[in-house]
């Protein structure tokens, strides 16, 4: 496949999993999940509590293995790798209950983003040559810079745990972003935001998938989903119960099903 | 305005410059005005202190910087000694020059923190601490054990005559005429440690802020996060942990050459505590406090042996057997220190606020949470 045919969205999806199960003893979390991604969409993911959409989420990121079932990213397989090599082939994550490193600066947050794309080792952290040097400068500008994007920039010295909540999800953010992630997952981007918070993280993903990253979300904020995604898959009980364009999902009997109980639809 | 900034920060300069003059001045007539003021003795206790401040720096990068509690590393600071003492001593007949075995203790030592490290890492926090504990303990009773069936480590007699530094031809431990000023073996030494000290503390400073400094602090602050932002966990904290071996390693190796003898008494668990006390009360991961808790550390247990004749001078005879008074003041004073500074006698700045918080709102906000919880 030609790069220009992965710019354009045809061919392969960025991220394919294929009859994805989780079991957890005899709960079985996930059940024959698929989903793809195509490259430069936004798609939502959208259920009831306990659905299954974190589970899901964390056999995408390594964080849990998949009990049966594939998960590839731009046609590489993800079984059996760790998170770090997860992050490296260019998926990151942020999470449901934020998982800054608290008491690091602001800007060292998104410092630690850039780990996986830069390579100065004990040698080079003692000698501090030319080329570490250069290397730190860089790992700092393009931080500031992510900083300035998702609207910190002037919180930059201050402590991670110092930040208001809204202003925590949007660190986490400019974290993920700072691996140079291909897919961008995000764990309730918009939870805890009031209106204002919210619109704001829209026009900020918007600009984000403007600048190439593709975007898969969870989000409880129905509005922000149907304003925002592309596509909507939905999950229930493990199971992707609907998976199309926002109006045709909201439409979607089982979904109502779902979200209303039986007679509701 | 605008050109008042320039000409602050050139006197700011000017003024760092000359404090940094006045420390150096200081640190080099150090063990003399110790030895005018306090005798020989306490310039050897100042030896020490320069070797604990070493030792202490070295577990700060496990402890401090990454958040591993390592209950074991006074190991690699046996295998760095006992690695000198067999290579130059009676032992084997074998007197490999000093300055070879020295980086070279410190690479084995580092190989050990790898070797314990790769299997263990994987636990976390309490489970580590005990299997570090048991790392110390077993280094240690192999070498009260390892005289047979082929004596390597003399067992429980330790070894004697370990060869002492040597500086071009010259043994460290003789007194030497330079520059009409006599210098004795005590004070040699205590430029040597200094030096290497002042390496140590460099290194230390250039690992903390770089990227693997970084990588460091994020596993200790949320290990899952830094996985998932790509840090190879695992390789990153055996990293740590070579690192604290390294320089525990090379204390290990001028232990061996000033004190002349090894055994396997130096090496235990108490020692282990000892160091991990010195990070924690001087302020874990913040490097000027770490010094100070190593500096305090060695000086207050020698400084407690006076007791017994301020026993003497006060009520006439020796009430209580120093011995046993040392421990318990030391442990009154480590008490007293955690109760009324958890954080360390020298905390970083971050770590301060976050058990003394100054921000008036969040003791506010932390209170009242408290009271909804009682009702």
């Amino acid at each position: 496949m030609t790069p220009s045919a992965e710019r354009d969205g045809g061919g392969e999806p960025l991220l394919a999993a294929r009859a994805v199960t989780k079991r957890f003893g005899g709960l079985t979390a996930l059940s024959e999940v698929s989903l793809t991604v195509q490259v430069g969409e936004i798609v939502g993911l959208i259920g009831p509590n306990g659905a299954g959409k974190t589970t899901l989420f964390n056999c995408f990121t390594g964080l849990y293995h998949p009990s049966a079932g594939t998960v590839h990213l731009e046609g590489r397989p993800l079984a059996g790798l760790k998170p770090h090599a997860v992050a490296a082939l260019g998926l990151a994550r942020t999470f449901q209950n934020i998982r800054l490193f608290a008491n690091m600066s602001v800007l060292e947050n998104v410092m630690v983003g850039r780990h996986v794309r830069t390579r100065a080792g004990v040698l080079g952290a003692v000698l501090r040559g030319p080329r570490t040097r250069a290397e730190e400068r860089s790992i700092r500008e393009r931080s500031l810079d992510l900083l300035d994007r998702v609207g910190l920039g002037g919180r930059a010295d201050q402590l991670a745990r110092h930040l208001p909540y809204g202003d925590q999800r949007r660190l986490e953010i400019a974290r993920a972003l700072a691996t140079e992630p291909k897919l961008l997952a995000l764990d309730e981007p918009a939870a805890g935001m009031n209106h204002t918070e919210t619109a704001a993280l829209k026009g900020l993903l918007e600009t984000i998938r403007e600048r190439g990253v593709t975007l898969l979300l969870i989000e409880h904020d129905v509005r922000l989903m149907m304003d925002l995604c592309d596509r909507v898959a939905v999950l229930d009980y493990g199971r992707k119960i609907a998976d199309g364009p926002p109006e045709q999902v909201q439409r979607d009997p089982a979904v109502i099903e779902a979200y209303l109980g039986a007679g509701a639809a | 305005m605008i050109g008042l900034l320039p000409d602050r920060l050139y006197r700011d300069r000017r003024i760092a410059w000359a404090a940094f003059g006045v420390l150096a001045v200081l640190l080099i007539a150090l063990p003399f005005l110790v030895e005018a003021g306090l005798g020989r003795t306490w310039v050897r206790i100042l030896d020490f202190a320069m070797l604990y401040v070493m030792l202490a720096l070295g577990l700060n990068i496990v402890v401090g910087f990454a958040g591993l509690l390592d209950l074991g590393y006074v190991a690699f600071y046996a295998v760095g000694a006992y690695f000198y003492a067999i290579l130059a001593s009676p032992q084997f007949g074998l007197h490999l020059p000093f300055w070879v075995l020295l980086p070279m203790g410190a690479g084995i030592a580092c190989l050990f923190g790898v070797l314990l490290g790769a299997p263990t890492l994987r636990l976390r926090g309490d489970y580590l601490a005990i299997v570090t504990l048991g790392f110390g303990e077993i280094i240690r009773i192999f070498l009260n054990n390892l005289n047979a069936p082929v004596n390597v480590t003399n067992g429980p007699q330790g070894i004697n005559m370990i060869d002492p530094v040597r500086l071009g031809g010259h043994a460290l431990t003789r007194p030497i005429e330079l520059f009409g000023v006599q210098i004795s073996g005590p004070h040699a030494h205590y430029y040597l440690f200094l030096g290497l000290t002042l390496l140590v503390i460099f290194a230390a400073i250039r690992l903390q802020h770089s990227r693997i400094g970084r990588a460091w602090a994020a596993i200790r602050e949320d290990e899952v996060a830094a996985e998932a932002m790509g840090i190879h966990t695992r390789n990153v904290k055996l990293l740590a942990f070579a690192m604290g071996a390294t320089f525990g390693g090379l204390g290990g190796g001028l232990f061996a050459a000033f004190q002349g003898f090894v055994s396997p008494e130096s090496f235990t668990l108490m020692e282990s505590i000892m160091i991990l006390c010195m990070v924690v009360l001087g302020g874990m991961g913040h490097i000027p406090g770490v010094i100070l808790g190593a500096v305090l550390l060695t000086m207050l247990p020698e400084a407690l042996r006076y007791v017994g004749p301020l026993q003497q001078e006060l009520i006439g005879r020796v009430a209580v057997d120093p011995a046993d008074l040392r421990m318990l003041l030391f442990g009154v004073a480590l008490v007293l220190v955690m109760l009324f500074r958890p954080q360390g006698l020298w905390p970083s700045p971050v770590r301060a606020r976050e058990l003394h918080p100054d921000n008036p709102d969040q003791v506010r906000q932390e209170q009242e949470s408290l009271y909804d919880a009682e009702r």
